[in-house]
């Protein structure tokens, strides 16, 4: 799955016609998936991971820019071919309470994905939901209750049996577990893993949780107000993070650790509106960093080391420091 | 006419909670914070109308100087509150919890949804509806004075005045037809007898402490125009307004995102310290614990199950849940393939089971743990837990 330059904007109350006001909740965003992989999306609230994650799904039309499945434009689909590509991809959703219809059967819930989707027969079908409500770690008596009947980690398995009904090869989990008590969280978590492995499914992971995507991730987009400031693998994001508000998210979390103080990254205020944006660098006015360049001119997301991308002017000047002095180093070794 | 108001207002809200005929507990807390906080803005307007009728109250107990650290100011002992769901079903949300907050400490209460964290918190402010809410037993002291058997008009006097307290939701704790100014300015005109012009200062002031930019500005603004960390801030600035001694915040942070959590966090110790109050904090947070508490409760089935010192409990956690609860916890610096999990989720209130309520999920549970409920006994000097691991019936064998 590739993205490139997706953007989604929602216009805003009180436009003028011929000016319009938008809200850029994904601005600018290109990102590659790979298969059977797991990319986790980190931001604070409004940061524009979840509108991302609804785009792919074409749940929302991207104003821009496209997403290519296996090959295939999504954004110019509609209608029949659409939907044949739908059922390769499914959503996990947030809300375990809201996700399930409260006057259906947790069995007709799973089961109904199928009967759209997939021709099969009456016994076939059935026998697949309960194969599945196992496969999540319920027992078959689960399919003539109701979602009230469950609690909110039993309901986010209901969640996952009905995305997995149709062997999607893609899924969007939009915070699965954030709804969750902790010793919860780690059972869901672990159901995800062991599914993926069994299924060789391809996870997009978005959460606030900056500790359960390190769990799950193989790699970690950080976004911020629409744009993805650093992209790299789950090792070099939590042990080297570069940009500054990824610095800060980490150095944010309340951790348990009496030995050390960590270095703290203090960062005031809040998200600013996304509606108008700071020009320049989307981060400045709260970056503890920022530079006259950064006010005027957007840093572009740019490859720090190879496996590691980053947007931010910090590591423009450092990135050719460090690429010329390994330069010189090499014309050392070869003199 | 306008006499008779400020009479009513907390037996309104509570007859309009328990008048929704939800027996769901959740539900009718939700109600019981709205509820209130209508009435609050009721009290204000009548407040100013009839004058100094309540102020000179307020005057009586503002405090003497806070001497020894370790002067007990809140004792809680064998509170049980119970909720009857009908057809012989009762929820012991709160089921014979005893602690004791020391003044300039902050006490951390964790436990899981439904572990009768909130419901301990509510009760300590007389907050819990009652009925379907019932007081089976127990005593609330604060600074050796009983409050749970004080009649409404004086517990309206602690209220807000000697006990503060933050709600998890800043959207909806703050009433959004008036202004922030006025919301802030209502406990101060109630309890401190300001007139309008000072309280208003005051107002002005406290936003000012609680790190809001442009006060002059916001005090005139609504909440609405406010985001999800300034709401909180301002309701920091309300549950301090009277220096109370007690401050409650009830997942003060659940709602907010990491950096402004760790913003709101700091602001609260800061302002304990300012003003030489304590704080009980709820939460499910064990990041958020280990940062900011000195000691901690840990709840699990309207019960407390382990008590100690945040270092001691954390280093060394004796009961099986809270070392169970400290392993699910995913962490920044270690990387492990699967989380560890707890098996199951927690009994629902109404059937606890008749041993230890924690048995069905622990690793550790012998036969005793299934027929007689441990109590919470000393395990060293300054940790408790519930447990009969400790209790001799098992030997110590993970001791």
């Amino acid at each position: 799955m590739e993205i490139k330059n997706l953007k989604t904007y929602f216009p805003t109350r009180g436009s003028k016609i011929g000016k319009k006001n938008y809200l850029k909740a994904v601005d600018d965003v290109s990102l590659t998936i790979y298969k059977g992989e797991t990319l986790g999306i980190v931001g604070e609230s409004g940061s524009g991971k979840s509108t991302l994650g609804r785009t792919i799904l074409q749940l929302v039309k991207p104003t821009e820019g496209s997403i290519i499945f296996e090959d295939n434009h999504l954004e110019n689909l509609s209608g029949q071919t659409l939907q044949s590509f739908r059922n390769q991809m499914q959503m996990v959703f947030q809300d375990p309470f809201g996700s399930l219809n409260p006057r259906m059967k947790i069995g007709n819930i799973i089961e109904e994905p199928i009967k759209l989707q997939m021709k099969l027969s009456r016994a076939e079908r059935k026998n697949r939901v309960k194969e599945l409500i196992q496969k999540v770690g319920l027992s078959e008596e689960a399919l003539n209750k109701y979602p009230h009947e469950f609690s909110g980690g039993q309901r986010q398995r209901i969640g996952i049996a009905r995305a997995l009904s149709i062997n999607p090869k893609f899924i969007i989990a939009d915070e699965p577990v954030s709804a969750l008590d902790v010793s919860i969280q780690s059972q869901v978590l672990n159901l995800m893993m062991d599914l993926q492995e069994e299924f060789n499914l391809t996870y997009l992971f978005i959460s606030h949780d900056l500790s359960v995507v390190k769990h799950i991730s193989d790699r970690v987009a950080v976004m911020y107000l629409g744009r993805i400031v650093e992209i790299a693998t789950k090792e070099s994001l939590y042990e080297n993070p570069l940009h500054p508000y990824t610095k800060a998210l980490l150095s944010a979390i309340p951790v348990v650790n009496f030995e050390e103080k960590r270095e703290e990254i203090p960062i005031s205020g809040e998200l600013p509106s996304n509606t108008n944006p700071p020009v320049g660098c989307a981060f400045h006015t709260r970056c503890p960093f920022a530079m006259e360049k950064c006010k005027n001119e957007r840093p572009l997301l740019k490859v720090v080391n190879h496996n590691q991308q980053v947007a931010c002017f910090l590591h423009d000047s450092e990135h050719k420091v460090t690429s010329e002095t390994s330069e010189t180093k090499k014309e050392l070794v070869e003199s | 006419m306008d006499v008779r108001v400020p009479t009513m207002p907390y037996d309104v809200a509570f007859l309009s909670a328990s008048a929704w005929g939800s027996h769901d507990v959740s539900h009718v807390c939700d109600a019981t914070r709205r509820g209130v906080f209508a009435d609050a803005s009721l009290r204000a307007r009548s407040a100013f109308l009839i004058g100094g009728d309540w102020m000179h109250a307020s005057q009586v107990e503002k405090n003497e100087e806070t001497t020894l650290q370790k002067e007990v100011l809140l004792e809680v002992e064998d509170l049980r509150i119970y909720f009857e769901l009908g057809r012989q079903k009762v929820a012991k949300a709160v089921d014979g919890v005893s602690f004791t907050i020391h003044k300039g400490e902050t006490v951390a209460l964790v436990g899981e949804s439904g572990s009768g964290k909130s419901i301990t918190s509510l009760s300590i402010m007389r907050l819990v509806p009652m009925p379907p809410g019932k007081l089976v037993s127990g005593s609330v002291k604060l600074n050796d004075r009983e409050i749970l058997t004080l009649p409404e008009k004086k517990m309206r006097e602690v209220r807000g005045n000697e006990i503060g307290m933050i709600f998890q939701e800043p959207m909806t704790s703050l009433d959004p037809v008036f202004t922030i100014g006025n919301q802030i300015m209502e406990s101060l005109l109630h309890h401190q007898g300001l007139k309008r012009k000072e309280a208003k200062n005051k107002a002005i002031d406290l936003l000012k402490l609680v790190g809001i930019a442009n006060a002059e500005k916001v005090v005139d603004e609504y909440p609405h125009q406010l985001s999800g960390g300034m709401r909180q801030r301002v309701m920091i600035a309300i549950a301090m307004s009277n220096n109370p001694k007690l401050l409650i915040a009830d997942e003060p942070t659940t709602a907010l995102d990491v950096t402004v959590q760790a913003q709101i966090l700091k602001l609260m110790l800061k302002m304990k310290e300012e003003f030489n109050s304590s704080i009980l904090l709820i939460t499910h947070d064990m990041g958020v614990v280990a940062e900011t508490a000195d000691r901690v409760l840990v709840m699990y089935g309207g019960q407390i199950v382990e008590e100690a010192a945040v270092k001691e409990l954390f280093l060394n956690p004796k009961h099986p849940y809270t070392k169970a609860l400290l392993k699910t916890m995913p962490s920044l610096d270690q990387n492990v393939d699967r989380l560890p999990s707890i098996p199951g989720s927690v009994p629902p209130a109404h059937s606890f089971p008749q041993g230890c309520r924690f048995a069905e999920r622990c690793e550790f549970a012998f036969d005793q743990c299934k027929q007689q409920l441990p109590e919470l006994i000393n395990v060293t000097d300054a940790h408790k837990a519930r447990c009969h691991l400790y209790s001799g019936f098992g030997g110590g064998s993970i001791v």
